[in-house]
């Protein structure tokens, strides 16, 4: 008979908790993974270095003109923006009338704000505020002639400005423009539903840019002389019409999701069509199609660089235009500004598509999820 | 086919429809300028010296001081003139519907455009001409010496034709590498890819900014092709034709003259029967343009005879640093020449 002997205490087991855990499980758990993990860090500190060097140390931040940009080793070309930034945000506004501006960017968010927050009450005030008041307001502001207020050409108009002013009409008159299309479209009324066929069907068959040049080019030589439209008019009428197009197909795709027994449910309580489409229909179907909806308005925020074609200065056709400005003429002056308007837009759709992710969370009442 | 034919039939005939219009649209230029209160004038969407912003969003260029100096004589104020910018696409459609009253847009002068396009071209601002830009120390100073030399430029244009005609007819070797895009071409010279780039004169030498050292580059001086840019007007409008090509003979004649925006206030005393037809102190010159008589004078005091426009925009001082070449006066061996004001 042996006697007892205990086991060897064996090592403790390999922490499964922890950051050392975390990349022996994830990045580095065989010889393939380790080499992958070890070439993508490699790829992402050159890119970073790359960055860093271009945007931080290689570039210059003060300066008066393009003297201040031709060090041996340049990077970006900060000083470009700085001289520029007010053109780059107001266009050719007047200095001295640019506070009208910036009024009209505030109030709109002062009215937008507590509209996109869900638990913040008075929606309704709000919604009158934003839709019936502002929209006079930021005109009466911006265009001036009336109230002692200077007159500004919408020829003056220019940079971020233009570009927020399209693309808020655009956004603003394409909704309510689309759902009635999309209503027409499955409406019953057979000549309803033709117009409204004919109507989606030909502005989405023709190119954005091609509507604009009709609106610019050809409209003048068709109206006798001395009727001339705003030509910034004229685009804001082509871009509505054009995203009101596609978002009637956006919310069609909402329309055709929702049920046969919901009109029914809806058509037994006695509701009528108007009544049906208002508080069953509508609410469900635009709950559906928020990240189509989104989708078309970050399209269109995107699509307002093309009023360049028709000789409107957007933010980025009037970075563009000051790439020719002789005294700012440098290698790096254009990626700079490239890059500059890259990340406002960028700033701009990365904002919507957050809060779109936020609002399809909050209205979440499906039957999906957990 | 029927279908095809009725299409364009229906298409043409509301063309015909709206044609009287457009033609209507001519009128009198100078009663509607006069009436708005200032000049239209229709400029690029943005070219180094010829038109393009300042810091402050002020236009600044040669076709800018041209439009500046119309406005200069018809209203005495140089300030009375608002600025168009028009893309190449739109320029012609922008006269013809009296959008704008001048386009002042770098603008070729070609006979297919002066006849068919319902412009009148009446004046050249500029004579512009493709050339070529090489590294310094190439050590080659005429374009005639590039024997077997690789070209940089641009895919579909013109320039790689005339390139290709002006090799041949010197019976010099060459290869073209053509780009889609100014700015790839220029990258493309810029890293050594090419011995010569080649575009219009004054594209080199706004191009030749954006490249690392400007200064070991250098723009050979021979012109290849014709391109005179000048100001162009609505067909059929001799009146304010007039006046467009007069303003600039001016300021052409006042260089000539001597006289300045410096000295132009102290020249009233002058003897000299052109300096005083000039300025209006002699002959009915300005009203016969249906002007003012004072309509040079104020031109040349406000914006400057062609001297000081070019240096102010292109000369040699400014970055763009642009000799005069072509664009000195006939006196000096150059082109611009002006008729004889009396």
């Amino acid at each position: 008979m042996s006697s007892w002997t205990p086991t060897a205490p064996r090592p403790a087991p390999a922490s499964t908790v922890g950051f050392v855990a975390w990349t022996r499980a994830n990045l580095f758990a065989n010889k393939l993974d380790t080499a992958l993990t070890l070439l993508a860090f490699t790829l992402v500190v050159y890119v970073v270095e790359a960055i860093f060097g271009w945007a931080i140390i290689d570039a210059s931040f003060t300066g008066d003109d393009r003297t201040a940009c031709l060090k041996e080793v340049q990077g970006a070309c900060w000083p470009f923006i700085e001289a520029k930034f007010g053109q780059f945000i107001y266009g050719r506004y007047p200095d001295a009338e640019r506070w009208r501006v910036d009024l009209v960017f505030l109030s709109g968010l002062i009215g937008l704000i507590p509209m996109l927050m869900p638990n913040v009450g008075f929606k309704r005030a709000n919604m009158i505020y934003l839709l019936g008041f502002y929209p006079i307001f930021a005109f009466i502001m911006l265009n001036g002639g009336m109230l002692g207020l200077a007159t500004v050409d919408t020829t003056d108009w220019g940079g971020l400005l233009v570009t927020l002013v399209v693309a808020i009409t655009g956004i603003v008159a394409s909704l309510p423009l689309g759902i009635l299309l999309a209503l027409g479209r499955r409406s019953d009324l057979p000549i309803v539903r033709a117009l409204c066929i004919g109507f989606i069907e030909i502005f989405r068959g023709v190119p954005l840019i091609t509507v604009l040049f009709m609106a610019s080019v050809m409209l003048p030589l068709f109206l006798p002389d001395g009727v001339n439209f705003d030509k910034l008019v004229r685009c804001l009428i082509g871009v509505a019409l054009f995203s009101s197009a596609y978002m009637a197909e956006v919310v069609r795709g909402g329309l055709q999701a929702i049920p046969k027994g919901q009109y029914e449910a809806a058509a037994a309580l006695g509701l009528g069509y108007w009544k049906t489409t208002r508080l069953i229909i509508l609410p469900q179907a635009l709950k559906l199609v928020i990240p189509g909806i989104v989708n078309t308005f970050i399209g269109l925020f995107k699509d307002t660089t093309l009023v360049l074609i028709v000789g409107l200065f957007d933010l980025l056709g009037i970075v563009q235009l000051h790439f020719t400005d002789a005294s700012w003429a440098t290698p790096e002056t254009h990626i700079t500004g490239y890059v500059f308007a890259g990340a406002v837009f960028w700033l701009f759709c990365f904002a919507m598509s957050r809060y779109s992710i936020f609002m399809e969370n909050h209205l979440s009442t499906d039957r999906t999820s957990s | 086919m029927q279908i095809k034919r009725l299409v364009f039939g229906a298409l043409a005939s509301l063309l015909l429809a709206f044609a009287p219009l457009s033609v209507g649209a001519a009128g009198n230029t100078l009663d509607v300028v006069m009436k708005r209160g200032y000049v239209q004038c229709g400029v690029s969407q943005g070219l180094p010296g010829f038109s393009n912003p300042d810091d402050k969003g002020n236009w600044t260029g040669i076709d800018v001081d041209f439009c500046k100096a119309v406005a200069a004589a018809i209203f005495g104020d140089a300030a009375k003139v608002k600025f168009t910018p028009l893309s190449a696409k739109e320029r012609f459609t922008a006269i013809q519907s009296g959008e704008v009253d001048i386009i002042a847009r770098n603008t070729t002068w070609s006979m297919h455009r002066d006849t068919a396009l319902g412009v009148d071209f009446r004046a050249v601002n500029y004579y512009d001409g493709q050339g070529f830009m090489v590294r310094a120390d190439l050590g080659v100073t005429s374009s005639t010496e590039l024997d077997g030399a690789t070209l940089c430029t641009n895919q579909g244009t013109t320039t790689e034709l005339n390139a290709a005609d002006y090799f041949r007819a010197n019976n010099m070797q060459y290869e073209i590498v053509a780009f889609e895009k100014a700015d790839e071409a220029v990258a493309a010279y810029n890293s050594g890819r090419c011995d010569a780039y080649t575009t219009d004169h004054s594209a080199l030498y706004a191009q030749r900014l954006k490249l690392t050292d400007p200064q070991a580059h250098i723009v050979l001086p021979e012109i290849i092709s014709k391109e005179p840019l000048g100001p162009a007007v609505r067909q059929g409008d001799n009146v304010w034709g007039d006046i467009i090509a007069w303003v600039h003979y001016a300021t052409v004649a006042a260089e000539e003259l001597g006289v300045t925006s410096k000295n132009i206030g102290s020249m009233g005393n002058s003897t000299n029967p052109s300096i005083k037809r000039l300025l209006g102190k002699d002959g009915t010159f300005g009203a016969n343009l249906g002007i003012p008589a004072d309509w040079a004078f104020q031109a040349v005091k406000q914006v400057g005879n062609y001297g000081e426009i070019f240096e102010r925009n292109v000369g040699i001082n400014t970055p763009l640093g642009i000799k005069r070449g072509y664009n000195a006066l006939w006196t000096d061996g150059g082109l611009q020449y002006a008729p004889p004001i009396r």
